[in-house]
């Protein structure tokens, strides 16, 4: 393509050469004559690149093949675009303009007919008008939606100014405060606040040298410091022993522990923090289940557990760990309690405590004499009962730790016997917190045996035990169950047979009425999915009757028996059974509103009719049309009750039926107009602000159509963020602007109109 | 755009003074800041001149901080729940997702409005501070026990002054009616006597003997005019004993009772009408055969208007202008009712019947809450506007206390011996007066606590004079309540008539083929990467279907499994107190 295209090109040079020269020279048939050569050369399929010739002497001779052809004319297209098609340097983009400005050299073309012009002059001016017009656009939505409009619409507000708006008004007008004006903005001075000016302020701002020394020093050391911090704890973090880290973790415990307790004492805050942090770390225990006996480990050390000591109390470690972990924390609630907590921090918990050697049987000697919650950590409890069963439980779990460190202390070498592996299983049981189903009796009989083989042992020791122990006493309260707790059926059946309770005085007209309570036990006992069609005769007039003691009885009425008395209203009443007429009322007003089978067989048609026939069964299916079910009736479930289904008709002429426009169902509509807006129901101002009309004209005043620049100017003003109050020239300047602005718009404006108008 | 507001100042010189206050950054230590300042005014309060408090103090003087002094109750006061709750009207309505913009703002003004009009309410509840008496007795003593002469002895004079007999022997026993403002007292004697008092000042206004039979007497819209229903016919009498009307169409009328915003007259005859009569236009708005014998016992509902009517068979119903059978019908008595009472708020109905009992119904739900036997039943209940009972049994008024609770009650309150047979009882409203008419005449006994101790002065005013009345007068013929909206729900004006909504919206949608009202289907996006296969789109929208049934089930799932816990919570109670054992009282 490329290469016939530069022929082309050459084709037309020569030509053009060809009639230039034709000028200059006249009339020549020699060169005509080629020229006819030419063309029909270039006729022919073959196309040859031929050079021009030099024919004939010239000044400028160039060393590039260039005729001389054409000097001192004007510089074609064409020309330009043969050199550039031979040099590679050209930029492609030029090429391809000046290819098409070659190609472009065609006729113009013809002007549009009158239709499509006038057709794109329309769609012109609508695209205008519709930008001009929609600029109303939120004016108009927002006059709509308002819930009142005052007309005139930019009334000046009467009554008394603001002084700055009053203020704002003025002008610097005298040479002097303009001069006086200019020398404050050019030099930056706050003209509204004249407190500090930008210089001072930058002055305030700035630091002496000797601050700016002893910052930077601070900086550098803390940077120090950071780098060998960090230096640290990569070494540290590249040591891969486990024993190592473990043991790291350990000992970080204990000392933030001590930490701990002594940041309570001393800084609070920072114990509350900390307790944030240990709450955050609950939170994420609670979330996992890191510490439970579901991994992989865990697993294999419960199978272990049964054989392997070690195993075991690793495992309970971690279930320990667990516990501690997900235990909630309490705050201390007050800064006037705290010190009165502190000051009973000094007496230890145990003084209250039961003493360890007690007699099992009597139930007062295992009374924590005052209990008092733990301010650190205890678990909310709701019923004192709850409370009291920790305790108990708490209690437990002390004695059974106290009692395995004394065992690891003193006998180490004692060969664990039954009762011990016994004891561990119950301390695993109470650590997991399992729900398990096991006598109280036995667990208490086990305790009490305990208690008395260990008294010797317990005497020397117990108190060292006691101080060590108090810490983990505290963290463990109120996180377990009791076993106790876990057989309170048990015991209520036991405490059955000493019941205290009330005992069901009933009155002989008890007997026939039911009592609700039964009523209601046997609703629940009964399968209730069974239909009640059926009106229980039993079910009326359910309401047992309180009788009431009366200061002084009435004179004309003797006291009777209460027997006696139903006895004469029966028979006052045996005639007439007031229920059953009721019942049978009720039965016939359900029948009655109940849908009727319209039947529409014709006996005999398709078959024989006569006496004593009946249409046959099919017929009868086919033919009988069950009308659809009315809607429950609302006194199904009330057997004393008959309630009108008919609908009230008469207040239907007055009520709305068809919804307005923007709600979509019934109960939008209902609940916006739910709250009455009469005088009656609301206070005075509340009714005159639901009832203020939409609009409101000013009596006498001219209401002009409203024009561009109002809501235009008031959009910008709002919009932008200048100073309230502007003297002198700044606002001057402003204000110049915004003249500027409207004179700009109300030119465009005009020259639109002459658009429209052309 | 709307109303015209002065220009907005965005700052002042006064405000410039507060924001010179440096930014807070996140790195400064906020707590410190925090606790200097209860510090500070602990400082200032007990006049402490620790050194470095001053210190602080003087600082922050300077940084122009302690100039601006902070508003320690900023914003409006706040209104007690309770109070709220008083006020609040239906359930507030969330705008649903997905709704159209003019809808979101026609519900979120609405909403708006009726907020700020309960939460006004709810403020200006602080102009009712009048407090209802009550009777306290000493240690161990009943307060059923004080006598009246006691209690009129006790009490200032003109308290004192309102327990007093009228002893008027000679026409048998006395029906009485108090006017709505409470100050007008009208009594009709069985053998004829109507007379009519202001009774605070003993003022006779008009006395007569209309020589026959007086069944009941009631006082119509103003004092200016009463009804008395006679013999045979219906008479109204102005206030001066003049003869008004003779309305023939009512005859052997037994009991009336006159609905106040309707401007309706109800009389019960002894052939078994219940008739309505407009006494602002003179028409019988409504007649109704009830079919049920004899009707002696009647009461209004005040909530809505509806009339109550107790029959010989035990049986209650409910009536309305505009429905020929009973709304309601409930068995509430083995034997006849004698007497029932519904309390101001139309939530509780009390009955007594034959067979001596005496029954709190709720009639909301139309269920019996608890009920009571008195040793002679009672034949006249009479509920005051605070909600105490006032039960004559034979010739002794006894009054209750806490009735309309849960819980049944044991003993009255205050108890009042009368002679003769009790034939009428009434509260005086806005006054704890309770009006006694028997055979002996009238007795007017105190009663504290009954009144409301506030009353609307636009409504009814005890104290109004003549002008107000007439201004009054017209007012509220001009706010008149049709007849037809009568009915056991007094709010159904302000709810769609469905059945005709439906009809409508039937023929609209046939009309235009499609519902404007339905929903739109469900459209699933089209999701690129085969995921927008037949089967995917199927599976999405199964996603989706039946997403509002789905709403209800879960709800009523909801319901269903606080129910139970509720229940089982009440049985664990149950089981607990029932459980005491001896042994108890050795647990901690």
């Amino acid at each position: 393509m490329a290469v016939e295209s530069g022929d082309e090109d050459d084709l037309s040079i020569n030509e053009q050469a060809i009639s230039a020269s034709e000028d200059e020279e006249g009339s020549d048939d020699e060169r005509k004559h080629k020229k006819l050569l030419e063309a029909i050369s270039s006729m022919g399929g073959r196309k040859r690149k031929k050079q021009s010739e030099r024919s004939e002497a010239s000044v400028q001779v160039s060393e590039f093949f260039v005729n001389a052809e054409g000097t001192g004319e004007k510089v074609n297209i064409s020309d330009l675009l043969g050199t550039v098609e031979k040099t590679s340097g050209a930029a492609n983009k030029t090429k391809k303009q000046l290819r098409n400005l070659q190609n472009s050299k065609g006729t113009l073309a013809l002007p549009l007919n009158k239709q499509q012009t006038e057709k794109i002059q329309r769609g012109i001016a609508y695209e205008k008008t519709t930008k001009e017009v929609s600029c109303w656009q939120n004016i108009i939505v927002q006059n709509q939606k308002a819930e009142q409009i005052v007309f005139p619409l930019n009334q000046e507000s009467l009554g008394p100014k603001q002084v700055e708006q009053v203020v704002a008004g003025w002008k610097a007008q005298t040479p002097l405060e303009q001069e006086i004006f200019r020398l404050l903005h050019s030099n930056s001075h706050p003209v509204n606040d004249p407190v500090l000016t930008p210089v001072e302020e930058a002055s305030l701002k700035a630091m002496s040298l000797e601050e700016a020394k002893i910052r930077r020093a601070e900086l550098q050391k803390t940077r120090a410091l950071q780098s060998y911090y960090e230096a640290k704890a990569k070494r540290e973090k590249n040591i891969k022993s486990k024993k190592y880290h473990k043991i790291q973790k350990k000992g970080k415990r204990k000392e933030f522990l001590k930490q701990f307790e002594e940041m309570v004492k001393t800084n609070p805050e920072g114990a509350l923090e900390e307790l944030k942090k240990m709450e955050l770390s609950r939170m994420e225990e609670r979330m996992s289940l890191k510490h439970q006996n579901s991994g992989k480990w865990a697993k294999s050390k419960a199978i272990m557990a049964k054989y392997d000591d070690s195993a075991r109390k690793a495992m309970q470690e971690q279930l320990q760990m667990n516990k501690d972990l997900t235990q909630k924390i309490v705050v201390p609630s007050d800064d006037e309690h705290e010190s009165n907590e502190e000051g009973l921090e000094t007496v230890p918990d145990f003084v209250n405590d039961p003493e360890p050697i007690i007699d099992p049987v009597n139930p007062w000697m295992r009374v924590q004499l005052t209990h008092e919650e733990p301010e650190v950590s205890c678990v909310t409890t709701d019923e004192p009962q709850t409370a009291e069963q920790e305790n108990e439980e708490e209690e437990l779990i002390g004695e059974f730790e106290r009692k395995r460190k004394l065992r690891q202390a003193d006998e180490e070498d004692l060969i664990p016997t039954e009762e011990q592996s016994k004891r561990a299983g119950l301390k695993k049981i109470l650590a997991q917190n399992e729900v398990v189903e096991e006598d109280v009796v036995e667990v208490s009989d086990k305790e009490e045996e305990e208690e008395e083989e260990d008294e010797e042992e317990e005497d020397v020791s117990e108190f060292n035990t006691l101080f060590r122990l108090m810490r983990n006493e505290k963290t463990l309260e109120g996180t377990n169950q009791t076993p106790q707790g876990l057989n309170t059926p048990e015991r209520e059946d036991e405490e059955g047979l000493l019941n205290e309770g009330q005992i069901r005085v009933r009155n002989i007209e008890d007997l026939e009425i039911l009592d609700e309570d039964t009523a209601v036990g046997e609703a629940t006992s009964e399968p209730p999915n069974k239909k009640k069609s059926e009106i229980d005769l039993k079910k009326v007039l359910t309401k047992d009757a309180k009788v009431v003691k009366v200061p002084f009885l009435p004179t004309v009425v003797e006291e009777e028996d209460h027997g006696e008395q139903i006895s004469i209203i029966k028979e006052a009443f045996a005639g007439d059974d007031v229920i059953s007429d009721f019942i049978k009322d009720k039965r016939k007003q359900e029948a009655a509103g109940k849908p009727k089978v319209v039947d529409l067989t014709l006996p005999g048609w398709g078959e024989w009719g006569g006496v004593g026939l009946k249409p046959s069964r099919w017929k009868r299916k086919r033919f009988r049309i069950k009308m659809a079910s009315s809607p429950p009736r609302q006194d199904r479930k009330l057997p004393d009750t008959i309630i009108s289904e008919n609908r009230n008709t008469s207040i239907a002429s007055h009520q709305v039926s068809q919804l307005p426009f923007p709600f979509q169902n019934t109960a939008q509509f209902e609940s916006c107009i739910r709250t009455p807006i009469g005088q009656t129901w609301n206070t005075q101002g509340v009714v005159k602000k639901m009832t203020k009309p939409k609009v409101i004209t000013k009596l006498g005043a001219i209401i002009a159509p409203m024009v561009k620049e109002d809501f235009i100017n008031k959009t910008t003003t709002s919009a932008g963020k200048g100073p309230a109050i502007m003297l002198g020239e700044n606002k001057r300047a402003n204000k110049g602007r915004e003249w500027s602005s409207a004179k700009h718009q109300g030119r465009r404006g005009s020259q639109k109109r002459k658009k429209q108008q052309t | 755009m709307a109303a015209l507001v002065p220009e907005v100042l965005t700052s002042t010189h006064v405000e410039k003074m507060n924001k010179k206050k440096p930014p807070k950054r996140y790195w400064e230590e906020t707590e410190n800041t925090d606790q200097r300042r209860p510090e500070e005014e602990q400082g200032t309060a007990v006049q402490n001149q620790n050194k470095s408090t001053v210190k602080e103090r003087s600082l922050k003087r300077k940084n122009g901080e302690s100039l601006e002094k902070k508003d320690p109750f900023s914003g409006e006061a706040p209104i007690p729940h309770k109070q709220l709750q008083k006020f609040q009207r239906g359930e507030k309505y969330k705008v649903p997702a997905g709704a159209r913009q003019r809808l979101k703002e026609a519900i979120i003004s609405s909403e708006a409005m009726s907020e700020l009009a309960q939460k006004q309410a709810a403020r200006y509840d602080l102009l009712l501070p009048e407090d209802a008496g009550f009777l306290e007795g000493d240690e161990d003593e009943d307060t059923n026990t004080i006598s009246q002469d006691d209690i009129a002895d006790a009490a200032d004079i003109t308290s004192g002054s309102k327990y007093f007999n009228l002893h008027l022997s000679q026409f048998g026993p006395y029906r009485l009616d108090y006017g709505r403002t409470g100050r007008h007292l009208l009594v009709g004697g069985k053998k004829g006597h109507v007379a009519c008092i202001d009774w605070q000042s003993k003022d006779l206004m008009c006395e007569m003997n209309v020589m026959e039979t007086v069944n009941d007497v009631k006082w119509l819209h103003t004092e200016a005019m009463f009804a008395v229903a006679q013999k045979r016919w219906l008479y109204i009498y102005d206030s001066k004993g003049l003869e008004l009307h003779c309305v023939k169409k009512f005859n052997d009328v037994l009991r009336m009772q006159f609905l106040p915003y309707h401007f309706l007259l109800a009389t019960a005859s002894a052939t078994g009408f219940l008739q309505y009569l407009d006494v602002s236009v003179g028409k019988e708005i409504a007649a109704i055969c009830t079919k049920m014998g004899r009707l002696d016992v009647m009461s209004q509902n005040p909530h809505n208007a509806v009339i109550h009517l107790g029959h010989p068979n035990g049986t209650i119903s409910l009536w309305s202008p505009n429905q020929k059978e009973p709304l309601v019908k409930i068995l509430c008595h083995r034997g006849a009712v004698r007497s029932l009472t519904v309390d101001k708020t139309g939530t509780y109905m009390v009955t007594s019947g034959l067979d001596r009992k005496l029954k709190v119904y709720d009639i909301r739900a139309f269920k019996p809450l608890h009920s009571c036997f008195l040793p002679a039943g009672a034949s006249c209940l009479s509920l005051s506007q605070r909600g105490l009972l006032s039960a004559a049994t034979g010739d002794i008024v006894q009054v209750y206390q806490n009735v309309l609770g849960s819980s049944p009650v044991s003993k009255p309150y205050m108890a009042h011996r009368l002679q003769g047979q009790i034939w009428g009882l009434a509260y005086c409203p806005f006054e704890d007066v309770l009006g006694i008419g028997h055979g002996e005449g009238f007795t007017s006994m105190i009663v504290p606590g009954a009144g409301e101790p506030n009353f609307d002065a636009l409504d009814t005013n005890p104290f109004r004079s003549s002008k107000q009345r007439q201004e009054w007068e017209v007012k509220a013929l001009l706010e008149k309540v049709q007849p037809e909206l009568i009915g056991l729900d007094p709010g159904q004006l302000s709810k769609v008539d469905q059945a005709s909504f439906e009809q409508r919206h039937k023929e609209h949608v046939e009309a235009l083929g499609f519902d404007p009202l339905a929903k739109d289907k469900f459209k699933p996006k089209t999701k690129k990467k085969g995921r927008s296969s037949a089967g995917a789109i199927e599976k999405r929208k199964r996603k989706v279907a039946h997403e509002d049934q789905r709403d209800k089930i879960r709800q009523t799932v909801q319901e269903r499994t606080e129910r139970d816990k509720e229940q089982k919570e009440k049985s664990n109670e149950k089981k607990n107190l029932g459980n005491k054992s001896t042994l108890d009282r050795f647990r901690k």
